[in-house]
């Protein structure tokens, strides 16, 4: 073969087309796999459930058949003591979503285990053993929010979170969204992760 | 001292500065683009000194938790670190841009005065932002503090205001580009280029608004982070290289752009669908388990290529190039790109292992080697290509008078980067292990982890490794302000790229 003609493999056009066509379909494949996901993740399906979740008692548990903890919706729970309707959940969750981004949270804790790593993640914070019982929990919370440095627990670590200036009710709306993130069907993530009050 | 004679050292300084503007503006061996691209670089540098210092004022927070409490803390330095970071990524991507726009097109660029404007809007615009981060840092949970202080979201932090901003800005600089290909020649390189900033620009528009469902949030979050970071950053940087890689070691174009397009085709081919390895914990269907991990298997393949032909064409001309600080840098980056995104990103991302690694300090380690590795390495090379130039295209090699000083820079922040990033490696192994593995993930698993003396030790080797990189950093600034001054041999001429 001449040199000036190379190999139909090895040649620029081939090449150019090859990539044309592999990331139009790799984009294509993402844009349908968008759409399916989007549709399943939007609230109150059942990988993430409505806002009014929060009026539910809220758990996590090892599901035998798929190998992996998963939320439980249970009982009737409401936060503070006030059943809200969906509306009302929405915004309360929106205000707490809201106050997590204007203080930054996610420099220094986890959301979902994206975020910073110098502060623990807050996927199921609303079920972390830390809250001691179910009945201390909403009252501790609000507590530490408002106050960190007073109610700081540090496991030892002598890392405190500052005082961001959070109101009574934008805590409320942390609160709100705390729980309703833990209710979120994360694939078994984190993993082995034991509930407050689970009975196992 | 009293008042007046700071008045006048003030005077006198300003002066010298409009003087040396002055000179520079009138410097007969750069081009008007090339000028443009001078100006995006020193900011580069700048921000790449504030990610420095920020980084370690982060992770000296990690030894003592008290310092700065409540003055600048953690969130504020980490999220100073990790914006600077991205935004001197940018300005040494647009400035390399700049710097080749006229080469590879033949053309004056068109709408330069637009270029310029640009420029001085974005690091106004900039400046103001850091500005906010440091004295504002946070506001009430409301709309007003999203548009104006911080959206509190991981990597594109920026107030909506700023977003905007950035649009108009990046917008600009597309026409420059693509107007002056347009108007001039296009080659294969141009056509990816172009081709890659309006995916590059539309991406960004994934992260402009606000959700109240954390799950939809995260899945738009990850198409700007995963599908610029791990695509078309990737590319762009693909682009950038084939050029230098023509301009350094004289690589016939044909070759260099047939593997451009195998590296297109390679990145995004798998680097698109590797997006799934960010949907496994979010909330998403369980298909992206299958998806995520297989295609982010394949994502290390072109970045294997990307070192098999950097190396190839370096040793075909027997290291015969016209600048050797750069071409270190280039070799640098192949390597640095490998392992970072390629090996180190691949060590963790498949499901069964991310399990367990993901949010903990394996994502840090990952992310110290793959940012410097695949973006910070190329900018450098530009900088230094930038220097040459400047300095009226004189000889650059290791007999340069003060030459010890860009290899000295080269050993500390390679030697740095990697340094931290095994002590990152071994705090995530620890984290992984005795967080997840053993105690469960709970709050008290995650401190019990965070306490060990373990990990600890490993945050102490960051810190050494971390000031390594800094003091490398600051001798690399030194070095680029003086480089190549009063040299007078003309530099090597490397073989015509163009067949």
């Amino acid at each position: 073969m001449s040199e000036q003609i190379p190999a139909r493999w090895a040649s620029e056009t081939f090449w150019k087309k090859t990539a044309i066509w592999v990331t139009g379909g790799s984009f294509v494949l993402l844009v349908i796999l968008t759409f399916d996901s989007l549709a399943k993740i939007s609230a109150g399906g059942p990988r993430v459930p409505a806002f009014s979740v929060i009026n539910k008692e809220v758990g996590y548990r090892f599901d035998k058949t798929k190998q992996r903890y998963q939320p439980v919706i249970g009982d009737d729970a409401p936060l503070f003591g006030k059943t809200l309707s969906e509306e009302e959940a929405e915004k309360l969750v929106d205000l707490g979503k809201k106050t997590v981004q204007a203080k930054n949270c996610m420099n220094c804790h986890t959301l979902l285990g994206n975020g910073a790593y110098y502060a623990p993640d807050l996927t199921k914070a609303w079920l972390d053993q830390g809250w001691i019982a179910k009945e201390s929990r909403e009252q501790m919370m609000l507590n530490f929010l408002l106050d960190p440095e007073k109610n700081a627990r540090t496991f030892g670590s002598n890392r405190k979170m500052p005082n961001l200036e959070i109101t009574p009710q934008e805590a409320e709306g942390i609160v709100a969204f705390l729980k309703w993130m833990a209710s979120i069907d994360t694939n078994g993530f984190p993993h082995n992760f034991r509930a407050l009050g689970a009975e196992e | 001292m009293s008042a007046t004679t700071y008045q006048d050292k003030a005077a006198a300084c300003w002066t010298g500065c409009k003087q040396s503007y002055a000179a520079f503006q009138a410097n007969p061996h750069l081009t008007g683009g090339q000028k443009l691209a001078v100006h995006y670089f020193t900011v580069a540098l700048v921000l790449f000194m504030a990610q420095l210092l920020f980084g370690l004022l982060a992770g000296l927070q990690f030894l003592f938790p008290s310092f700065l409490y409540e003055i600048l803390d953690f969130n504020v330095n980490r999220m100073v670190h990790i914006n600077a970071m991205v935004v001197w990524m940018l300005y040494g991507f647009i400035g390399s841009v700049y710097w080749f726009l006229e080469d590879e097109s033949g053309v004056q660029i068109v709408g330069l005065k637009w270029g310029q404007l640009a420029f001085w809007v974005l690091t106004g615009a900039v400046t103001l932002v850091v500005l906010v981060y440091l004295f504002i840092q946070f506001g009430a949970g409301n709309d007003t503090s999203l548009w104006l202080i911080n959206e509190g979201r991981e990597y594109i932090e920026a107030p909506r205001w700023a977003d905007i901003g950035i649009v108009v800005v990046v917008l600009t600089f597309f026409y420059n580009v693509a107007a002056t290909f347009a108007k001039g020649q296009w080659s294969g390189i141009a056509g990816v280029l172009v081709l890659d900033l309006v995916a590059l620009a539309g991406l960004y528009l994934a992260g402009m608004f606000y959700v109240t469902n954390i799950s939809v949030d995260q899945y738009w979050w990850w198409w700007v982070i995963h599908l610029w970071v791990e695509a078309t950053w990737e590319v762009l940087v693909g682009c950038i290289m084939a050029w230098s890689l023509m301009k350094l070691l004289g690589v016939r174009r044909q070759i260099v752009q047939t593997w451009l397009y195998i590296e297109v085709a390679l990145m995004f081919g798998s680097g698109i669908l590797g997006l799934g390895h960010h949907y496994f914990w979010i909330g998403t269907p369980e298909y992206w388990f299958s998806i995520g991990g297989f295609f982010s298997a394949l994502e290390p393949i072109p970045l294997v290529a990307m070192v098999v032909h950097s190396v190839y064409d370096s040793g075909v001309h027997r290291f015969k190039n016209s600048n050797h600080p750069a071409l270190a840098w280039i070799i640098a980056h192949t390597f640095g790109n490998f392992l970072g995104a390629g090996v180190w990103g691949f060590m963790h991302t498949l499901p069964q292992i991310n399990l367990y690694t993901h949010g903990t300090q394996w994502s840090a380690s990952h992310g110290h080697l793959a940012f410097f590795g695949a973006y910070a390495t190329i900018n450098i090379a530009f900088f230094y290509l930038a220097a040459q130039q400047a300095r009226g295209n004189v000889w650059m090699g290791g007999d340069l008078a003060n030459g010890w000083r860009w290899k000295a820079a080269a050993i500390l922040l390679n030697v740095g980067v990697l340094g931290m990033t095994v002590a990152l490696l071994i705090a995530g192994y620890e984290q992984s292990f005795i967080e997840r593995a053993v105690e469960g993930s709970t709050w008290a698993g995650y401190f019990a982890a965070q306490n060990h003396p373990w990990f600890m030790q490993a945050m102490v080797w960051r810190m050494v490794f971390g000031l390594m990189t800094a003091a490398g950093g600051g001798l690399l600034f030194w070095d680029l302000l003086d480089i190549g001054k009063g040299e007078q041999r003309p530099a090597a001429v490397i073989a015509n790229a163009t067949e």
